[in-house]
């Protein structure tokens, strides 16, 4: 089944064309098609990971589509524990989303428009995660990427959602280079080929590639991994991106293409591992990024208003998470919170947008007391905060343990304390939001109500493996971290694993639990906090600081982008004017001079006057000799005896 | 006696006749100068005849002063013409072909 | 009239001497004097010195025409042409014209020439005066071997003749 697994991805692209042609005149507005491919390729997902932890048999196969010389253009997949576990995770939470999107965008102005998109965005993504070379992983990449920008665009009515989208392109694109480079830099470092197992091979061998150029690469491919996984700072782009509907939110900016970046990490890890020199401990840059990642964005969490918001910042963080970890070399750990975050964000999210559907607001401050109106919401959600903040035995706890044990072990106490403290703030954070949403007192202005079971329905059924999930690495159990390792054949090469330990994880956990208590004790034993005091201390500044986002925004776009558009247009339209146009006109007069000067001088004195001149001279010459003519014979006679004795003389002078 | 005599003799007579030809303005001067050279030129014809024993030199004299008298007609008769339409002979003043 | 002169030629030179003299001025004043009568008298006793070097050379036929013809028909003509053309009231003008030395130094080129040439030539060859020629010889040459030139003549003189009277008629 593994040679079929290409199958996967063509379902749901083949539901894409379907909606696109019929979706209109079907019955249900081309869900149907979209959910039964997509269900199909969870089958198929679920028998390829069967088969893999059966006999454990990488698959690599490609195709070559194009050749020239040396080079050789494929197409192609590469099954192995990883890929199956991505296939898993993206078909299983698009099945959630196309479910729930059924109720949820129900009478929406573009509905079959919309279920085209995410059976075009899950082709695109599984298509990427069963690339066996870095230019089919790039297109993958940049499909999903397109997908986003159509699907947060999707009310583009309104000119913040069209602005949204183009941000989260914009940013992602500038990334995006990042990642061009890196694949161009390690084709030819690989000897002209894209072959991922090659160029882990390439990497991880001693002296097979200089270090400086493995380096380059790592640092290029980080910067693609920094845009479409909203490391600081283009992680400006996925708040806003909360524009879009909740269902899209869920899928692509929580539990799959935010991940795509991380994916690469782990997939190419043979480049990263000896690009930045992980072994060694200490600081490298990728660390460096995800420990800010980590908690900056924690941070601003604690300020926003809008649930959706809440919950972007809090992916962006556990982003953070991810990369850190594999930037400490816990792979396992890195890739094992992937799988659990995949569900249990997507859980929150599709929770929320509940919240939102049965109170047409997304702030929190119209929401409060929804306890009772939405039972089934408010239980799922609280089981997604409480594996999110990490509390045994839930899923959140194992994953964000081992990150944390990884760290301390292969010696990063930065990543270490960050960690710690980022999980303090996430409990606090989530912990605030449950409170003002679903306790306290109502303060909105509608009629809330439970939703309906194709929304409600979704959100058990991602529940069950929040809770559960955990346990597959479980000390004692370990299969996943058996099932899904990063191999590559013919190298000896592992990222360093650890065993549980218990000191470790029993503080985590009550960090977690200190950080939940915090925010109980802030936000509901004290739901009107005193403006006063908070107003006049210096928490305020920082407050402020946090609600202008860092004053990123304003660093981009009127810094950045205002310097483009101003200084730098008007220089470079400046240089267009005066040097290149002046270079091309000055050619132009030149040689209208040159012409003028040859025409003038050269022609008309020149050529003219030599041509006039022999005129001239023969007829002045004429003038001259015609005087000879004087008509009076006797002069003749005189010139003929003349010429005549000159001659005789002559002639008898010379011979 | 040396030949040489008769023929420096028809030289200064051709060499005057020149002179005559080129220097003399009036026509009728001009044809008896020319008159000059023809007859020196039949001393030399005659003088070789002499020399060579031969009637031919003499035959041509004869031919010379033939053609010579009927020359002297001619430029006559042009000259009177000349005379009548300008009244006057002087060969200077006959530039009518001036370029 | 026959000069028998077998024995020695000094009279002869002598002769020679005296008559090529009197031509040469003769012929000096034709072409330098300022009355032009008087130029075509001196003419006549040049052609009468031609007809004597003719007679010394043994050329008695030719001296006779000479006389007859040149001195005889030429002459009158010419005298004639000059009665004819005198301007009345003109005097006896310059009868030079201006390119008078450098005619002069082109004869004088030409003389110097042909009389080098002809010295260096001829020099040492001697003239052998046996009898005179006799006309019946000269009628022979001209009648048998030159007998077209002869009837060319006759044309030549016909169409002098006529063209004469064409051009001096008075209409």
């Amino acid at each position: 089944m593994a040679e079929k697994a290409w199958l996967i991805p063509l379902l749901p692209a083949l539901s894409f064309f379907v909606i696109l042609f019929f979706g209109k005149k079907m019955p249900k507005g081309g869900s149907e098609s979209g959910i039964i491919a997509v269900g199909t390729s969870f089958v198929l997902a679920v028998i390829v990971a069967a088969q893999w932890i059966k006999d454990e048999r990488i698959v690599d196969q490609h195709l070559t589509w194009w050749s020239n010389g040396k080079a050789h253009i494929t197409i192609g997949q590469h099954v192995d524990g990883l890929t199956a576990m991505m296939f898993l995770v993206v078909t299983f939470v698009s099945l959630m989303v196309h479910i729930y999107s059924t109720g949820y965008m129900h009478g929406d102005v573009r509905f079959t428009y919309f279920f085209a998109a995410l059976s075009l965005f899950t082709a695109a993504m599984l298509f990427m995660v069963m690339a066996d070379n870095l230019l089919q992983l790039m297109i993958g990449w940049e499909l999903v990427g397109l997908c986003s920008f159509m699907l947060i665009g999707h009310w583009f009515e309104e000119k913040n959602n069209s602005s949204a989208a183009l941000k989260a392109f914009f940013t992602t694109k500038f990334g995006d280079i990042g990642l061009m480079l890196g694949t161009i830099t390690l084709f030819f470092a690989a000897g002209q080929t894209f072959h991922i197992e090659t160029i882990n091979k390439l990497a991880l061998e001693h002296g097979a590639l200089s270090h400086g150029l493995v380096l380059t690469a790592a640092v290029l491919l980080f910067l693609g991994v920094m845009g479409k996984s909203a490391q600081v700072p283009l992680h400006i782009w996925l708040p806003d991106a909360m524009a879009g509907p909740t269902p899209v939110s869920a899928l692509i900016h929580a539990a799959t293409m935010v991940v795509a970046g991380v994916y690469l990490v782990a997939r190419v890890y043979g480049v990263f591992w000896s690009g930045f020199s992980i072994g060694n401990g200490g600081l490298n840059w990728m660390a460096f990024i995800a420990g800010l990642t980590m908690v900056l964005t924690a941070a601003l969490a604690f300020v926003q208003d809008d649930i959706k918001r809440v919950l972007a910042y809090s992916t962006v963080s556990q982003l953070g998470y991810m990369v850190a970890a594999l930037s400490v070399g816990a792979w396992t750990a890195g890739v094992f919170h992937l799988f659990t975050h995949a569900f249990f964000k997507a859980l929150l999210f599709l929770g929320s947008g509940s919240v939102i559907h049965a109170v047409h607001s997304n702030n929190m401050s119209e929401m409060g007391g929804l306890k009772k109106y939405m039972p089934q919401t408010y239980w799922t959600f609280v089981i997604g905060t409480l594996a999110l903040a990490g509390i045994f035995p839930l899923a959140g706890f194992w994953s964000k343990d081992e990150i944390l044990l990884g760290a301390t072990k292969n010696g990063y106490p930065y990543i270490f304390v960050l960690g710690l403290v980022g999980a303090f703030m996430t409990a606090c954070y989530m912990g605030r939001a449950v409170i003002l949403t679903f306790h306290g007192e109502y303060r909105g202005h509608g009629h809330p109500h439970e939703s309906p079971r194709s929304m409600t329905v979704p959100l058990l059924l991602l529940a069950v493996p929040s809770v559960l999930i955990g346990l597959i690495n479980a000390p004692g159990v370990l299969k996943f971290a058996h099932w899904v390792r990063f191999e590559v054949p013919g190298v000896e090469f592992e990222p360093p694993e650890h065993k549980f330990a218990v000191p470790l994880a029993a503080f985590s956990f009550a960090v977690a639990v200190a950080g939940l208590a915090v925010a109980y004790w802030v936000f509901y034993l004290k739901t009107a906090p005193n403006k006063g005091a908070f107003a006049r201390s210096p928490l305020r500044t920082v407050k402020h600081v946090l609600v202008e986002k860092y004053y990123l925004d304003w660093l981009f776009v009127t810094v950045v982008v205002g310097f483009i558009k101003g200084p730098l247009a008007r220089a470079a339209y400046w240089v267009n004017q005066n040097v290149i146009d002046g270079v091309v006109n000055a050619v132009g007069v030149g040689a209208k001079l040159v012409g003028r000067f040859t025409y003038d001088v050269i022609d008309q004195k020149g050529v003219d006057g030599i041509v006039n001149g022999i005129g001239v001279s023969a007829s002045e010459t004429g003038g001259v000799l015609r005087l000879v003519q004087s008509g009076r014979v006797q002069q003749y006679a005189l010139m003929l005896f003349a010429a005549v004795g000159l001659l005789a003389a002559a002639l008898i002078l010379f011979t | 006696m040396p030949i040489t005599e008769y023929l420096l003799l028809s030289a200064f007579l051709f060499c005057t006749g020149i002179y005559g030809v080129l220097a003399r303005r009036n026509g009728v001067l001009v044809l008896m100068s020319i008159e000059l050279m023809l007859n020196a030129v039949n001393i030399n014809l005659v003088a070789f005849s002499a020399r060579l024993n031969d009637a031919a030199g003499q035959v041509f004299a004869l031919f010379v002063i033939a053609i010579a008298a009927a020359e002297v007609g001619v430029g006559l008769a042009i000259v009177l013409l000349i005379y009548r339409n300008r009244v006057g002979v002087n060969l200077d003043e006959i530039d009518l072909m001036k370029g | 009239m026959s000069l028998t002169l077998a024995a020695s030629s000094a009279p002869q030179n002598v002769a020679f001497g005296i008559i090529a003299v009197v031509m040469c001025v003769a012929a000096l004043g034709v072409v330098t004097m300022k009355n032009i009568v008087h130029a075509a008298l001196a003419l006549v006793m040049v052609l009468a010195g031609v007809a004597a070097q003719y007679i010394l050379l043994q050329a008695e036929f030719l001296g006779i025409v000479q006389v007859l013809i040149y001195i005889g028909a030429v002459i009158v003509l010419f005298l004639f042409g000059i009665m004819l053309t005198r301007h009345p009231m003109r005097k006896t003008g310059e009868y030079d014209n201006d390119q008078r030395i450098l005619a002069g130094l082109v004869s004088l080129l030409i003389f110097g020439l042909l009389a080098y040439l002809l010295t260096d030539q001829f020099r040492g060859d001697k003239l052998h005066l046996g009898q005179p020629t006799q006309t019946s010889a000269i009628a022979d040459s001209i009648f048998r071997t030159y007998v077209v030139g002869f009837e060319v003549v006759s044309m030549l003189l016909l169409a002098a003749l006529v063209g004469a009277i064409v051009l001096a008629r008075r209409d």
